[in-house]
């Protein structure tokens, strides 16, 4: 193993210097955060610079539909136990955002990277991970991102030509375990996650995939669920070595814990203890805003973001604990895919009885829904205003991509 | 199961699934119930075989693969086939127009039969129309504007059996000028996923078909209102 990231070719240490500086220059003059302009510049001036910044570092890639942010935070934590991590931690989750993490932290042994599902084949081929990370995989901005089983495709193709990877599989997942299946080296996870609508039949071979508990097996061909060698179970986790841990994660829900897992066997297989992994994740408590709560006039309203189906029926298990009132924000901009045809897949009957109101750019989209749901609403496009139109005290707010980014700015900036 | 409960078939909701199309069978079973009129959907799933006793069938969009499935375990259980002799009433959404045509050929330029319902015969196009759609119901069939998002391959041909639904104004549709199918009791549309959300008026007269009565309208302020923004957005 390198100690030291080897030195950079002269063009790239250029096209890097150029970068960092357009980010320091979009961000004094209030553009933006930065996590992409300066990517994008030494993307520009160096088409290798992912490559060649990578080179020499131990890189572990994270993808999948949900949990990305989430479980890239934890592992780059938990590798932290090993040396520096350079690390993507804005969600900026394509080449140019890599870049510009990379290049920020020349000096890093490690490098823990978010990517976006649709970018995995190009990153992980240029960077040559030692650890590649798929998370689930579900359905999600279907005018965007394409098909699910042609994401699953293309992750198997591009698994199956990267050398000396361990790759960490979500045995629970259908999709996940036939994108890994023929990887060479295979750490399997049980997550216990209950997203099974994307998966009747094989990815492989067309066949009914049939379930018997939490064994599945393809009814066509050998594809079946593998035997983990990590198992999520109920605020814990069992390690390969029959080992059992207590998460007590920070973070809510049990989609957290699977990420949790995802990420203990992640940090695991890059040399770090198990329980030292755990230890040092479950310290995180806010992932680019979200669960974090914000106060407004009596009211303190929990900020929660779902992006696609299975992550809405998540959240909607999470905050059915209490019966607290909820703003439901939806916008389908670009970056959310611009088709609201999934709002119908999420099980919205669940909030029956509760006080709802129905927010964002495209409110009058989810108010068809709700009704149909019979979930007595109201409408208030303005998210803020739909807060402060809420009984005081606890406001849960689920929001998707664009939805929870602008409101989660618009709450700092009133803070 | 009593003859007065207007059963909707939910075909195959795992394998023409892929975008929301459960939506469908939810509006017309909250608009005959809403109205006292007792419905109840019925899913049927991959593996069961098709009854050909319901009273509407509900058939959506689905990946290449599943679609393939889709067509096979329908032909293999012809319940759906049946129940069009008895003058059931049928909705087929996105990949429905294809499956349910004399023919379907996908990009790879192999042609599957269809399920010889309507006739029509679907090819790959050159680009994927991906969009919102609005066109304007032929014959004042039902209250346009039809209005739905589109996200597919496939061109689709009638032949002189099968009538368009509509005159594309905004998108794609079956061609470039006309979008969707009906055939007796059977309407297809390339609008996917969620068609009858938008459009109350078209699942009003599936309803009618289906239960032989005229129906008042029902007034869901949340439905005018994403109409208007719908049809602004578009044009």
């Amino acid at each position: 193993m390198n100690d030291s990231p080897a030195r950079l070719p002269l063009r790239t240490a250029a096209a890097v210097k150029l970068g960092n500086l357009s980010s320091t220059l979009s961000q004094k003059m209030g553009l933006g955060a930065g996590g992409m302009i300066g990517g994008r510049v030494a993307l520009k001036l160096d088409p290798q610079a992912l490559g060649r910044l990578t080179q020499g570092r131990r890189v572990a890639v994270v993808t999948g539909t949900n949990g990305k942010t989430t479980s890239t935070m934890m592992l780059a934590r938990a590798v932290g136990a090993l040396g520096e991590v350079a690390t993507n931690h804005s969600g900026a989750n394509m080449p140019d955002g890599h870049v510009t993490a990379l290049s920020k932290q020349p000096d890093a042994p490690y490098a823990v990277l978010e990517c976006d599902e649709a970018y995995f084949p190009a990153v992980a081929g240029a960077s040559n991970p030692s650890v590649a990370v798929i998370l689930n995989l579900s359905r999600d901005q279907l005018d965007r991102v394409g098909e699910v089983r042609t994401i699953e495709r293309s992750l198997r193709d591009a698994v199956n030509k990267l050398q000396n990877c361990t790759v960490i599989a979500n045995c629970d997942d259908v999709m996940v375990t036939s994108a890994a299946w023929n990887a060479s080296k295979v750490v399997w996870v049980a997550t216990g996650t209950g997203w099974h609508h994307d998966s009747a039949s094989c990815p492989r071979c067309g066949n009914p995939i049939r379930w018997q508990g939490e064994h599945w097996h393809c009814t066509g061909c050998d594809l079946s669920r593998p035997h983990p060698n990590w198992i999520t179970a109920d605020e814990a986790m069992i390690t390969p070595e029959h080992q059992k841990l207590e998460l007590r994660l920070t973070l809510p829900g049990k989609f957290n814990q699977a990420n949790a897992v995802m990420a203990a066997a992640a940090a695991h297989a890059m040399g770090v203890p198990a329980d030292e992994a755990v230890r040092r994740l479950r310290g995180v408590s806010n992932v680019s805003g979200r669960y974090r709560t914000i106060q407004r006039g009596g009211r303190s309203a929990r900020l929660l973001l779902s992006k696609n189906p299975a992550g809405w029926s998540e959240t909607l298990t999470v905050v059915k604990e209490a019966n607290h009132p909820a703003v439901l924000v939806i916008n389908a901009q670009e970056a959310d895919g611009r088709d609201l045809s999934w709002l119908w897949d999420v099980p919205f009957e669940r909030l029956q009885g509760r006080t709802v109101i129905a927010s964002g750019e495209r409110a009058t989209d989810l108010a068809v829904r709700l009704t149909y749901a019979e979930v007595q609403h109201t409408i208030v496009p303005d998210p803020l205003k739909a807060i402060d139109q809420m009984p005081q005290g606890a406001v849960e707010v689920i929001a998707n991509y664009t939805a929870f980014r602008d409101l989660n700015a618009r709450a700092a900036a009133d803070e | 199961m009593s003859e007065s409960t207007i059963q909707i078939a939910l075909v195959l909701p795992d394998l023409l699934g892929t975008y929301g199309d459960f939506g469908n069978a939810v509006v017309l079973e909250k608009r005959m119930t809403w109205r006292g009129i007792k419905a109840e959907i019925v899913p049927i799933n991959y593996g069961q075989p098709v009854p050909d006793s319901c009273d509407i069938y509900v058939v959506g969009g689905g990946e290449d693969t599943a679609q393939t499935l889709a067509v096979k375990h329908l032909r293999e259980h012809p319940g759906l086939q049946r129940a069009v002799t008895k003058n059931a009433v049928v909705l087929g959404v996105c990949a429905g127009i294809q499956i349910f045509g004399e023919s379907f050929t996908r990009a790879d330029n192999v042609t599957h039969p269809g399920m010889g319902l309507i006739d029509s015969s679907s090819h790959a196009g050159g680009s994927r129309a991906i969009g919102e759609v609005v066109a304007e119901p032929i014959n004042g069939l039902f209250a346009g504007p039809l209005i739905g998002f589109e996200n597919h391959q496939g061109r689709t041909t009638l032949g002189p059996a099968a009538r368009p639904l509509a005159h594309v104004k905004v998108g794609t549709g079956n061609d470039g000028s006309v979008e969707g199918a009906v055939q007796g009791r059977i309407v297809c549309t390339y609008l996917h996923g969620p068609v009858l959300p938008r459009n109350p008026a078209l699942a009003d007269m599936l309803i009618e078909w289906a239960t032989g009565t005229k129906v008042a309208p029902i007034d869901l302020p949340a439905v005018t209102s994403m109409r208007a923004e719908r049809v602004r957005a578009a044009s």
